[in-house]
């Protein structure tokens, strides 16, 4: 048995090897360096110089493929509907799209998607990325890179702020147009207690950065009004039986069970909920991870869910993004069913659109025309954005704060009763509607 | 064929008996057989929607992927189903001619006949709530978009001529043929991949550029085809013999000489390496990168599996293992805030990469032992299933509430410290490429070492036969614990890089499919074959991310290439000698593994170890 | 010699190693295994009611997966090959079961006589997956017969992932829900255990199929032509039986079951998706070597005791033992479960001395 250790043993001593002619091929990182002589001069993060008649490209990066596929799709549509809206064109120059680059909805996406950008110099900025998993990663190149980059559907507090302070994975040059989990968790918790009268709560999530930030998102605002959480616990993607899990909660005596997970996990327990002794007045609650056709019009157990103890009507809640009221989204909403032949799949589309239009605000602000040539400082262009403030977007009215939360951060607590059984119904049923005092 | 006059077959050696019997001829069966099949195959690829998402990828001018795929299928059934059968022995050869074509374009036309039907059925009754991807356009599309009926018809007539040509290969002798296929294989690789090409030859300066490629479609100009083809065609005319050639002189050089030679190759493909990252650039790199880390788990599980025969379906735990100890002891805790909010780990020792790594080594050793003891008793199939049983395991305790404080649940681990290398930090996808690369190179001699040391003969014998290993003096137990724990390790480095590379960690990347992935790898370049497995890790990981069309079908694709490889080239592609011997020795001895079970216990009636000799 | 003596010193020492260390796993598991049950159950968390729902929940999860699990367990029994697309056959089956139920639903049958669609969607499950078994043992298997067993093994994981990936390219990725069936809504109580319907025709059937196969195996003549083929192939072959087509047979047993077991899923779980019949298969083949591989009563009971431990052991044990969000780690004591009880019995709860000897 001696091979085996002289191997580990040499092993070691050749990974100094490895070190040592690495450090030789160290050679200085490329900055995207304005080309000499031109007129303006770019800060240290670079710039980008366009051409007269040239592009102005923004990447467009969202999860395009695999199950979460709608996700990014819908927002790859929100931009394009963004880009016919100003013409095609920005300051006399033809506006691009770059990519769209996939993020997979995984960190490994995120990477290379990034890397695949970086090596675009020409590209200005980003729209993106869909999942948080891939953002942490994506932030850290771009960042790095001087790049900005403005996600429509990230909502983790770790990517920007958690309990006012920064995120671990905040990184400068990071915006997003969707709200915070936090203030979602807070939204449904408040209504929780306060409408409901809902005093003991269970939480579900599913191993799902999303749902496991939403649930936690969720207690501590409860506990802290003075409710209890009788349990807080998970359940794993591709289980089908819920009924133990729901058997405990019953046991726990919990008067509602928020789980904002997806399906198919989800119906299972809309399903089976109604077997379990225990849960006859438990009310269930989801988030806009649910507020899709494929759960709202299918399972008919969506709306016959106990009410809870002040609910008045029979049928499933739901918390999510307040659907923008504005005329513009109703125009928006049209155009989407005229260019694409559906309404919109997801809950996203018009949170790109605005992440899309921030940019092009920015954009507007601090690029410098030469004779024809667009000059665009890099961090001009992000202390642009950051200072976005009272723009009037689909999604409500932007402003950003310093960890680069820029959403409307309203909520709404919808229903599926027994008469609302669409989604667009189900939308309109607002019972609740929930706004952070600053 | 029995009128026909009698030549000497070309295939007998002079000096044979002169044929007995009539040649056996190509069937009317194996006619029918392989056009149904290639229909068949068009209409799946149709109606898993291939059609539709190929159909922007230009490979040849305005030829897309799409319509090539469509005609491969009646090109090479075709060319199956006017094969004369092999030649056996006392037969006589069967004479080519017409009839090899005609066969091939009945297929071929049979084949247009059951897309007809195809187009027929679909395109006639709405079923689109059934197959989803059945859409009016994607009927439009292999109908040439005019229109159901005409369009098929059209469509037969193409496959019935691709047939007719697949056919008429059969005509063509073994070399040109195999020569004309690979350069084909190489004009639709250069079109598929031709943004790496592209940037590729536009680093080294091609002047011809422009002649070559399209610019907005990407796809190879008419021009640009041609040359590729002949430069192939060519080549691998040229090359196979000169390749043998040179491997047999090689191996007749003294053994000194042999050391120079050789070793001025691997400094030749090291140098090449060595300038790699700077001719494919920032992007190209990375791919190559992430490609390296799927290169050292597949020669970790190579070992384990090839070398070992211990056939490990979770062997993602290991590479979590590495991704993880890296993280929690690398990664940068901001001041002040650790342990009081969701997402956040409560420790963190904030290691250097370099100091991390001789605990990553640790921890690896340690999850090879522990998932290895209890199954050293198991064999072959239990083994699998108790391996894939601890891959989840380990992926839901790192996903767990339960270890959230320190692995950080779903929300992973962040801000993981990049590695420094004599105070200068590896930031850049090419300064990655040489760290991964050293590692590669590590893994690759280890390899070798191995499978040539004592260890490694150890191995072989156990995968051969146990029982008689073990009768041998092998000690087994020893032997496939290292196998589990030297695999461990060598995956963990491949998680540590990944961390790092990444600069996060989450458990949803290390999902069973990973397992399959790299199983997938290992299997297709060749079980033991260190050269096969570098080159499908950089062919496998990397085509998806260049072609995200082809992401989509990324499993279907390795589902067919497995049992394809099963049924048609067990060795793998690149198979090892060693390896391919042993194959054969196996067909030979087809049937005594059904009698195994009673000599295996008379086997171990012998070998009743003897005490103190 | 000196070798050899070395080799035998080494290995003095390294079993009493390994034993020592398999030792403490099963003194570990036993002392976690009594405490968290005695915390649990001592703690009135949960009423005796709902540990008997448990038990239900359990029995009828275990149903499903002995009934996956015959497929497993009988082609292991005859070929010693573990086919690991079987999951997949049962999927196929539950897809098809699907598209019945989703055109009979819009007809009036469905509300009037729903027996008849709940046969057709019988009938259609149990035909597809024979059919997909059988298709696969021909086209996938068949050839590699008598090859090292590691090449089919692969071969089979290559047809898993295939039918998967092209039932999602040919039916989408969505996940299809079945419309509900009013007969099977209500619960009935025996003895004090309470069960719903479907619960009880899941156990039911599984039961009732069990038997019949039961039988058929040990008293027909086709089901001695199966046994024989199993013990050695070669003498069958010489006794006169069709070999290949006992084989073809095997693999149509198996895939009749897993349709069955496709359509009563369809009914407890209401939902398929092409994901479907992963999960459940690597479940239903842990179920099967926990009962012991190759034996038929044995599938049974893995069955029942890897749904036990699924649906009681988070509540009884994990929780007992103060684990946060125990339910997630379901899968984990199932799959140790697996661990553990080849460590102790490394030949399954009923099996032969298969482990050591044939696996």
């Amino acid at each position: 048995m001696r091979k085996p250790w002289s191997f580990t043993v040499a092993l070691l001593g050749a990974l100094a090897l490895v070190a040592a002619a690495c450090a030789e091929e160290e050679a200085p990182p490329t900055s995207p360096g304005a080309q000499p002589g031109a007129t303006p001069t770019f800060g240290p993060l670079g710039g980008v110089v366009i051409g007269p008649g040239e592009p102005i490209k923004i990447a467009v990066f969202e999860a395009i493929s695999g199950d979460v596929a709608s996700l990014g799709t819908d927002q790859v549509r929100g931009v394009e509907i963004a880009i016919d809206d100003l013409g095609g064109q920005l300051l006399g120059h033809p506006l691009e799209i770059a990519g769209p680059f996939d993020d997979l909805c995984n960190a490994e996406g995120g990477t290379t998607g990034a890397q695949r950008i970086v090596a675009d110099e020409t590209i200005v900025a980003v729209v993106g990325t869909s999942c948080s998993g891939a953002a942490v990663p994506a932030m850290e190149i771009l960042s790095e890179a001087g790049y900005s980059m403005v996600s429509g559907s990230n909502t983790s507090p770790i990517l920007t702020s958690a309990g006012g302070e920064e995120g671990v994975a905040h990184k400068p040059g990071y915006f997003r147009t969707a709200h915070n989990d936090e203030i979602q968790g807070r939204a449904a918790a408040t209504f929780a207690f306060q409408e409901l009268g809902v005093r003991k709560a269970a939480t579900i999530n599913d191993g799902d950065p999303y749902t496991q930030g939403l649930t936690a998102g969720f207690e501590a605002p409860f506990k802290e009004m003075g409710g209890e959480i009788v349990v807080s616990t998970a359940i794993s993607k591709g289980d089908t039986d819920m009924r133990p899990v729901l058997t405990e909660i019953a046991a726990a005596g919990a008067e509602l069970i928020f789980f904002p997970i997806f399906q198919p996990e989800a119906d299972f327990i809309v399903k089976q909920a109604k077997e379990i002794e225990g849960l006859e007045n438990t009310a269930l609650m989801g988030a806009d991870g649910l507020l899709s056709d494929t759960f709202i019009e299918p399972i008919p157990e969506v709306h016959d869910t106990p009410p809870g103890p002040n609910g008045t009507e029979r049928g499933m809640y739901f918390s999510g993004p307040a659907s923008p009221d504005t005329p513009g989204y109703r125009e928006f909403v049209e155009k989407y069913r005229q260019k694409y032949g559906e309404d919109p799949i997801q809950a996203f589309h018009a949170h790109a659109y605005d992440a899309f239009m921030l940019i092009v605000e920015a954009i507007k602000k601090v690029a410098v025309d030469v004779q024809g040539t667009l000059y665009i400082d890099r961090q001009a262009l992000r202390d642009a954005i950051g200072q976005t403030s009272g723009h009037q977007g689909l999604t409500g009215t932007l402003t950003c704060d310093q960890f680069g939360d820029c959403a409307d951060p309203k909520i709404q607590i919808f229903q599926a009763t027994p008469d609302r059984k669409t989604l667009p119904e189900v939308k309109e049923n607002v019972l609740f509607e929930y706004e952070p005092q600053a | 064929m029995a009128e026909t006059v009698r030549a000497v077959p070309r295939e007998v050696p002079l000096g044979a008996a002169p044929p007995a019997f009539a040649a056996r001829d190509i069937t009317l069966r194996q006619v029918v057989r392989n056009g149904v099949l290639a229909g068949l195959g068009v209409s799946f690829v149709t109606a898993v929607g291939m059609v539709q998402a190929f159909e922007r990828r230009f490979i040849v001018s305005q030829l897309s992927l799409d319509y090539i795929l469509v005609v491969a299928f009646p090109l090479a059934l075709g060319y199956l189903a006017g094969r004369p059968p092999p030649v056996l022995e006392g037969f006589e050869a069967p004479r080519l001619g017409a009839k090899n074509v005609l066969a091939g374009l009945l297929a071929g036309a049979l084949a247009g006949l059951v897309l007809m039907a195809f187009v027929g059925i679909f395109g006639n009754f709405d079923v689109r709530d059934v197959f989803t991807n059945v859409s009016p356009e994607a009927l439009a599309r292999i109908t040439f978009g005019e229109g159901l009926f005409e369009g098929s018809l059209a469509m037969l007539a193409v496959q019935a001529a691709f047939g007719a040509l697949g056919g008429a290969l059969n005509l063509v002798p073994e070399r040109p043929r195999r020569a004309a296929f690979l350069a084909a294989v190489w004009v639709v690789a250069f079109g598929l991949f031709s943004p790496l090409v592209r940037q590729v030859l536009d680093n080294l300066g091609f002047p011809f550029l422009r002649y070559m490629y399209r610019s907005v479609s990407g796809a190879l100009t008419r021009t640009g085809a041609v040359a590729v083809f002949v430069l192939f065609f060519v080549l691998s005319l040229v090359a196979k013999g000169s390749r043998l050639q040179a491997g047999e002189r090689f191996r007749a050089l003294p053994e000194s000489q042999r050391r120079v030679v050789g070793g001025l190759a691997i400094l030749a493909v090291l140098g090449l390496l060595a300038v790699l990252p700077h001719i494919l650039g920032n992007f190209l790199s990375e791919i190559l990168n992430f490609a390296g880390i799927f290169l050292l788990m597949a020669l970790g599980l190579n070992i384990v599996v090839g070398l070992a025969g211990l056939l490990d379906l979770g062997y993602v735990a290991f590479f979590a293992v590495g991704a993880y100890t890296t993280a929690v002891l690398t990664w940068d805790r901001p001041e002040g805030l650790a342990g009081t909010l969701p997402g956040s780990i409560r420790w963190g020792p904030e290691l250097t990469f370099w100091e991390a790594l001789p605990f990553v080594i640790l921890a690896a050793a340690l999850a090879g032992i522990i998932v290895g003891t209890p199954v050293l008793r198991m064999r072959g199939d239990y083994l699998a299933i108790v391996t894939l049983g601890f891959g989840e395991i380990t992926r839901l305790l790192f996903l767990s509430t339960w270890f959230k404080p320190y692995f950080g649940g779903a929300l992973g681990v962040q801000r993981i410290a990049n590695i420094e290398v004599f105070g200068v930090e590896i930031l850049s996808p090419q300064n990655f490429f040489y760290f991964i690369f050293g590692f590669g190179v590590l893994a690759v001699y280890a390899s070798y070492a191995l499978q040539n040391s004592r260890i490694g003969r150890a191995w072989t014998a156990i995968r051969e036969d146990e029982s008689v290993a073990e009768a041998m003096g092998v000690n087994v137990v020893a032997a496939k614990l290292w196998a589990f724990i030297i695999g461990a390790i060598i995956a963990s480095f491949g998680g540590a890089i990944f961390a790092v590379k990444v600069g996060s960690v989450f458990p949803r990347s290390f999902s069973i499919e990973v397992s399959i992935i790299v199983l997938v790898i290992v299997i297709v370049g060749g079980l033991a074959s260190v050269p096969g497995v570098i080159l499908s890790a950089i062919v496998l990981t990397a085509t998806p991310e260049l072609l995200q069309e082809l992401a989509e079908y990324r499993f279907l694709i390795y589902g067919v290439l497995l049992i394809f490889m099963m049924l048609k080239r067990p060795e793998g592609f690149i198979p090892s000698r060693r390896r391919l011997r042993e194959l054969r020795e196996e067909e030979l001895a087809q049937d005594a593994w059904l009698r195994a079970a009673r000599a295996q216990r008379e086997r171990e009636e012998l070998a009743e170890p003897v005490p103190g000799s | 010699m000196a070798q050899l003596a070395r080799v035998g010193a080494r290995r003095a020492v390294q079993l009493p190693l390994l034993d020592g260390f398999v030792w403490l796993v099963r003194v570990a598991a036993l002392l976690a295994v009594v405490w968290g049950s005695y915390r649990s159950l001592t703690s009135g968390r949960l009423t005796p009611g709902q540990w008997r729902d448990l038990v239900v929940i359990g029995l009828s999860q275990g149903a499903v997966y002995a009934l996956i699990a015959l497929g497993y367990t009988m082609v292991y029994g005859v070929l010693r090959f573990i086919n690991f697309a079987h999951g997949e056959v049962f999927m196929t089956g539950t897809m098809a079961a699907f598209f019945v139920a989703d055109a009979l639903s819009r007809t009036g049958l469905w509300t009037d006589q729903v027996w008849i669609p709940l046969l057709a969607m019988l009938g259609v499950a149990v035909l597809t997956s024979t059919l997909v078994a059988v298709l696969l043992e021909r086209v996938a298997y068949r050839p590699l017969r008598g090859k090292p067993r590691l090449i089919p093994f692969i071969t089979a994981i290559g047809a898993s992932f295939f039918l998967q990936y092209a039932f999602a390219g040919l039916f989408g990725v969505d996940v299809k829900n079945f419309p509900p069936v009013a007969l099977f809504e209500g619960k009935l109580d025996f003895f004090g255990f309470r069960f719903l319907k479907t619960q009880l025709l899941v156990i039911g059937s599984a039961l009732l199929m069990m038997g019949f196969l039961y039988a058929f195996v040990e008293k027909t003549k086709t089901g001695k032509a199966i046994r024989a083929v199993a013990e050695d192939q070669e003498i069958a072959r010489l006794m006169g039986i069709d070999v290949d087509r006992t084989i073809a047979l095997v693999f149509a047993i198996g895939g009749a079951m897993a349709g069955a077991a496709g359509f009563l899923w369809s009914q407890h779980f209401g939902q398929v998706s092409f994901r479907t019949g992963f999960l459940p298969g690597i479940k239903a083949f842990t179920a099967a070597v926990l009962g012991g591989i190759g034996n038929i009563p044995g599938a049974m009971i893995g069955g029942v005791v890897l749904g036990l431990v699924e649906s009681v052991s988070p509540s009884l044990i994990l929780i007992g033992l103060g684990i946060p969000a125990a339910h997630q780690l379901k899968d984990v004591v199932a799959f140790l479960a697996l661990v553990l009880v080849l460590i102790f019995r490394p030949m399954g709860i009923l099996g032969e001395r298969l482990a050591e000897e044939r696996a």
